[in-house]
This record gives C-alpha cells, sequence and structure tokens, in this order.
C-alpha cells in the first residue's frame, strides 16, 4: 500500500498541498486528476520523495523518507511530466537507463530493453537518437525507461510502483490506449500504478480509484462511478460537465470503446 | 527463432563499439608514447637505453640525462596533463549536464591559476609546520583549491533547482575569470623577483618546465581525481536526464555532486599547477568521442583519459619540432588545433544553445 496522511508542502513561497490523504492499492490504477496548477504534479513528487513535505507517507508499510534512493528505485520508476536529455543517446541506450544501477544485462535480461520498446510501440528504435524522434515517440521511449525499471521485480512478484505524470498527454488516442492498456497490465501483475491523468475519459475507463484535487484539497477520493459526478467534476473543473450524456444539439463526439 | 534473438545485438547498443574504441586508443597512446621518447635535438634510441636502465646495466650519462630526466618526465607528465584536462572537461559537462561546459572556459583554470599564484607568491606567509606538510605539494594543492572554489560558486549561480542555465553559466564564467584573472595580476605585481622567475616559468601553459619534482608534486593530486571518474560514471549518466530522474534511478545525487566538483577541482588544478592554461583538450576530446561511441560516461570518461593524453602528448611533439630547436608553448598548438573544433561544435549546435 502507499499511504499519505496529512500531506503539505510548500514550493518558494507557496504552500501547494494543503493537507492531503492519499492512499493507493497495489494490483490497481489509481488516477489523480483536477484543474491546471491544483498540485497534482506536486503531490506526485511528494509522493516519490522528490520534494521536502510534511506529514506521514508509508510505502508498503515503511516511512518511505527512510529508504534509501537506491533502494527505492529497486521498488518504484518515476515517469516525470516533462523529461530532458543532456547528451545524444539512442533510444536503446536511454531505456536502458533504466536499469542504471546494473552494469552488465545477464544472458534473460538482455532482451528486455527491446521489450519494452515493443510495449510502448517502438520497436526497431532502438539506434535512432532520441533528440531526432517526436515530442509522442520521446514521451514513449521515457515511458519503455521506466517500464523497463520495475519489469524484473514485478515479474518477480516483489511489490512495486509505477508513478507516471501525464504518460499520455502527448500521445494520439491509439498510443494513449495502449499505455493505459499497459498501466492496467503492469497492475495485473500485482504492482501498483499512480497516474497523473487530463483526460477524463480515458481516466474512467482504466482507473480503479481516483483523487480529484482542487487548489492543493482533495475535493473527492474514491471508486470511477463515485468521483465522477456533474457536480463534483463541474466543481473541480469550474466549467459545466456532464457524465455520459451526449453533448446537446447532437454534435460529434468520439470516444474509445475500450482500453486494450 | 530464439537462435537469431541471441545472436543478434540489441540493436542501438554502442557499447561494444566503445570498448573496442577505448582499446584503440590504448594503443595509439602507447605508440605516440614511443614516438615521443624519439623526438628531440639529442639523437638518443630510447629502447636500449630503457631497456639496459631496467636491467641494472651501466647508461651513459648523456642517454640518462637526455631519456630520464628530460624525456621520461615530460612524457609522463603530458599524460596526465592531457588525462586530467580531458576527464574535467567531461566530468563537468555531465555534471552541468552541457557539452559546452569546461574548467578552461568557465574561469574554472583562471581560479586554479590564483590558487597556484597565490601559493608561489605568499606561500612563505604559511605558518612553517603547514608549509612543511604540504611541501612541494603545496602549489597543486592551492591551485586544487582555487579551483574547487571557482567550480562551486559557479555551480551555485548557475544552477537552480536541478536546471543549469547556458548563458548564466558562460557568462558567470567570464566573471570568475576575470576576477581570477585580476587577483593573479595583482599578486604578480607584487612577487619579488625570485617568484617572478617562478611565475613566468609556470604561467607559459608549457610542459617545458616538467621534472620529475613537479610530476611527484601534481601526481597524487591528479590521480586522486581521476579515480573518482569511474566512481561517477554511472550518477553522470543517470544526470543527463536531470536531476529528479537521476535520483528516481538511484543515484545519490547531492554527494554525486560533491564528488563531481572535487574531482574537476583536483585534476583542473594540478594539471594547471604544473603545466599553466592549456586550453581546448577539455572540450574538444569528449566532444569527439560523444560523435565516436556515444555519451555512455562508463566508457567516456577512461577513453578522454586516453585521448586526451595522446593529443597532449601529439601536441607537444608539435612544440617541440615546429621551431627547433627552441619550442612553442604547448597551449598556442592546442588553441590552433583546439579553437577551430570548438566553433565547429557551436556551428554544429546553433539553435540549440539557447541563450
Ligand atoms: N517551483 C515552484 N515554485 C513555486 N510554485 C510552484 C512551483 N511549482 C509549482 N508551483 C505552483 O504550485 C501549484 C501546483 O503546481 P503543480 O505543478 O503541482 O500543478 P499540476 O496540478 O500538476 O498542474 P498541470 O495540470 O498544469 O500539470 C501551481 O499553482 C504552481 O504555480
Ligand atoms: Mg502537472
Amino acid at each position: 500500500m502507499l499511504i499519505a496522511k496529512g500531506l503539505c508542502a510548500r514550493l518558494g513561497r507557496k504552500q501547494v498541498l494543503q493537507g492531503i490523504d492519499f492512499a493507493a492499492a497495489p494490483g490497481a490504477v489509481t488516477c489523480i486528476v483536477g484543474p491546471n496548477g491544483s498540485g497534482k504534479t506536486t503531490l506526485l513528487r511528494a509522493l516519490t520523495g522528490e520534494i521536502a513535505s510534511t506529514g506521514w507517507i508509508g510505502l508498503d508499510g515503511a516511512d518511505l523518507r527512510r529508504i534509501a534512493p537506491v533502494h527505492l528505485a529497486e521498488r518504484r520508476a518515476v515517469l516525470p511530466q516533462a523529461s530532458g536529455l543532456a547528451f545524444p543517446f539512442t533510444v536503446y541506450e536511454v531505456v536502458r537507463l533504466g536499469l542504471l544501477g546494473r552494469n552488465a544485462l545477464s544472458a534473460d535480461a538482455a532482451h528486455l530493453p527491446d521489450r519494452a520498446l515493443q510495449r510502448v510501440g517502438l520497436a526497431g528504435y532502438g539506434p535512432r537518437f532520441v533528440q531526432e524522434l517526436s515530442g509522442g515517440e520521446q514521451a514513449r521511449v521515457h515511458l519503455a525507461r521506466v517500464l523497463l525499471q520495475v519489469w524484473q521485480p514485478v515479474l518477480a512478484g516483489r511489490p512495486c510502483w509505477l508513478f507516471l505524470d501525464e504518460p499520455v498527454a502527448a500521445l494520439d488516442i491509439r498510443h494513449q490506449l495502449q499505455i493505459m492498456a499497459l498501466a492496467r497490465d503492469f497492475a495485473g501483475q500485482g504492482g501498483g500504478v499512480v497516474a497523473v491523468m487530463h483526460d477524463l475519459n480515458l481516466t474512467a475507463m482504466t482507473a480503479d480509484r481516483v483523487t480529484l484535487l482542487r487548489g492543493g484539497q482533495v475535493l473527492a477520493a474514491g471508486p470511477v462511478a463515485q468521483v465522477f459526478s456533474d457536480t463534483l467534476l463541474s466543481r473541480a473543473y469550474d466549467c459545466a460537465l456532464r457524465v455520459n450524456t451526449p453533448p446537446p444539439g447532437g454534435g460529434a463526439f468520439v470516444l474509445p470503446q475500450a482500453v486494450a | 527463432m530464439v537462435a537469431l534473438s541471441m545472436a543478434e545485438a540489441p540493436s542501438g547498443d554502442r557499447s561494444a563499439r566503445a570498448r573496442a574504441l577505448t582499446v584503440l586508443l590504448a594503443g595509439i597512446l602507447a605508440v605516440m608514447a614511443l614516438i615521443s621518447l624519439h623526438v628531440g635535438a639529442a639523437g638518443v634510441r630510447p629502447l636500449p637505453v630503457l631497456a639496459d636502465w631496467l636491467s641494472g646495466r651501466e647508461v651513459g650519462l648523456r642517454d640518462r640525462v637526455v631519456l630520464l630526466d628530460i624525456r621520461l618526465p615530460r612524457l609522463l607528465t603530458a599524460v596526465l596533463v592531457g588525462a586530467a584536462l580531458a576527464v574535467a572537461g567531461a566530468l563537468m559537462q555531465g555534471l552541468f549536464r552541457n557539452p559546452l561546459a569546461d574548467p578552461g572556459i568557465v574561469g574554472v583554470g583562471a581560479g586554479a591559476g590564483l590558487g597556484a599564484v597565490t601559493a608561489i607568491v605568499l606561500g612563505a606567509l604559511l605558518p612553517a609546520g603547514l608549509a612543511g606538510v604540504l611541501g612541494l605539494h603545496l602549489v597543486p594543492v592551492a591551485a586544487f583549491l582555487g579551483g574547487w572554489a571557482s567550480t562551486l560558486i559557479l555551480y551555485r549561480v548557475s544552477t537552480r533547482g536541478g536546471r543549469t542555465s547556458v548563458a548564466t553559466m558562460l557568462l558567470a564564467g567570464i566573471a570568475l575569470g576575470a576576477l581570477a584573472g585580476a587577483a593573479t595580476g595583482l599578486l604578480i605585481y607584487i612577487a619579488d623577483d625570485a617568484q617572478l622567475r617562478d611565475l613566468t616559468f609556470w604561467g607559459l601553459g608549457s610542459l617545458a618546465g616538467a621534472s620529475w619534482a613537479k610530476l611527484a608534486a601534481a601526481a597524487p593530486v591528479i590521480l586522486a581525481g581521476l579515480l573518482a571518474a569511474p566512481v561517477l560514471a554511472r550518477a553522470l549518466n543517470g544526470l543527463a536526464l536531470g536531476e529528479a530522474a537521476a535520483l528516481h534511478l538511484g543515484v545519490p545525487v547531492q554527494r554525486a555532486k560533491r564528488l563531481a566538483i572535487l574531482s574537476v577541482a583536483a585534476t583542473t588544478g594540478a594539471a594547471v599547477a604544473i603545466s599553466g592554461g592549456i586550453g581546448f583538450i577539455g572540450i574538444v576530446v569528449p566532444h569527439l568521442l560523444r560523435l565516436a561511441m556515444g555519451p555512455d560516461h562508463r566508457y567516456l570518461l577512461p577513453a578522454a583519459a586516453l585521448l586526451g593524453a595522446a593529443l597532449l602528448l601529439g601536441a607537444d611533439m608539435i612544440a617541440r619540432v615546429v621551431v627547433a630547436p627552441a619550442e612553442l608553448p604547448i597551449g598556442i598548438v592546442t588553441a590552433i588545433l583546439g579553437g577551430p573544433v570548438f566553433l565547429w561544435i557551436l556551428l554544429r549546435r546553433r539553435g540549440l544553445v539557447d541563450l
């Protein structure tokens, strides 16, 4: 379990997180949604130990802040909202950085970087330079990297976690579905997924639980059916939203039919 | 199907090429070293003399002086300084996440120079006990401290929240270099005649003053800096993705950054202390290697040491040969070779460098 209680964090002079309670279970996909600036990224960064915060954070029973970075890296991988790359690495090399701690890959692990690339729809991209890929392709390279980081632990049945900050924001609809299916798959293997999302339809199709943020506070948390109500969503995003209602005047709308 | 995928090397993996290139560079360095023992005004044949010397037989006085007291320390100095400058450049570029960061360009060399000059001019003011402990190492250690202070200041000024601004880094480097240069000028102004002789000898940016004594003074500091490099390789690979990503990959980021700064200061400082300011090795060598074998620091750092050493040896031979029997300061040779390459790097990156 990932449990946070009374989480507060300030960035600069701003109190961004104001007493957040959060829970995510292994084997489930937990999504964090809310308007721009509501504190989703900040919450994720606090939950991964990247920024200082007050309040309790427990990861699988242990105090998160007492786990050394090296050990933490074996238990959870984090996809930031934006990834940078300072030097001209190839796609293969960046994915391989997911296993930074390991010098040589054993024979049974040598194919894993290629497998991870295949899972994000980038089979054969290994020799390309990352900086010469499109934005969405670059985003998927980093997805493959974080996937590789926790791939072996999750298959071995060890508790581990994926933290994804807007994993599909840059992707086309087909790859959005592919990546969300991947998240479901990871949870199906027993891993825990915490994902910050903007697309409410994809969230509804993928998430087991949703936490709805507004102004650095939790507006609602629970199963999708409970959180995605006309009133809660309209209040959170400050605009009129209807759940499961075709647009007035018969306007066109496109909805994916299933994840995977 | 299985057999096929086993036989195929994972595509995009350049580690095998990097290893092969490293072996090749080691071979090139060995050949260059042999040639450099040959090159010189006096016609001495190095191999037989070295063989005699190693097996304890008599060696003629002239051979002995030329080979053992002049060429050998000079060879080793060139190798150590070349390795130090190239590794310092690669480390600094990894730390600042920018291929333009180089101790010589961003004022760290000037800071180290200030440290060295301070030691030469004001060293006599030190308490006798401390001076005794440091002994010959005083100048390299002072240069290390100067380089360390300027790297720290540069890092603090140009990096915020794990992001380095290229513009701030380059401008802060210019300011630091100018400040250190002014302070160095002031010290030279108050130096006495004996110190001035030391200073001119030192400040030439040259290997002409190489001696066993100087080598013994600087080598431990350089080696300490070089030995830290392999420890840092993985951390720098992680840092290429950004500080947060490195942390999530298990890199102890703060510790790695502190060690990298110390290592840059030690290699730059001690190199400056024995040979003055020799430019462009630190920026050209890592850049060429990244083109040839990729940016993975596990391979880049050792290869940079080898190529830096080979390049400085080559530059030293040119410096000794072109105006023989006189010689050019080696800094001039590296500038003539390295300056255009640096401009070429800038041209290639035009549009990528967001100033
Ligand atoms: N480094 C910072 N210093 C000061 N304030 C910050 C900093 N980073 C974020 N904030 C503020 O904290 C609030 C929450 O930011 P956060 O990045 O968590 O939002 P978010 O919910 O992820 O938004 P988005 O949907 O745009 O990604 C914002 O009001 C932002 O202005
Ligand atoms: Mg965000």
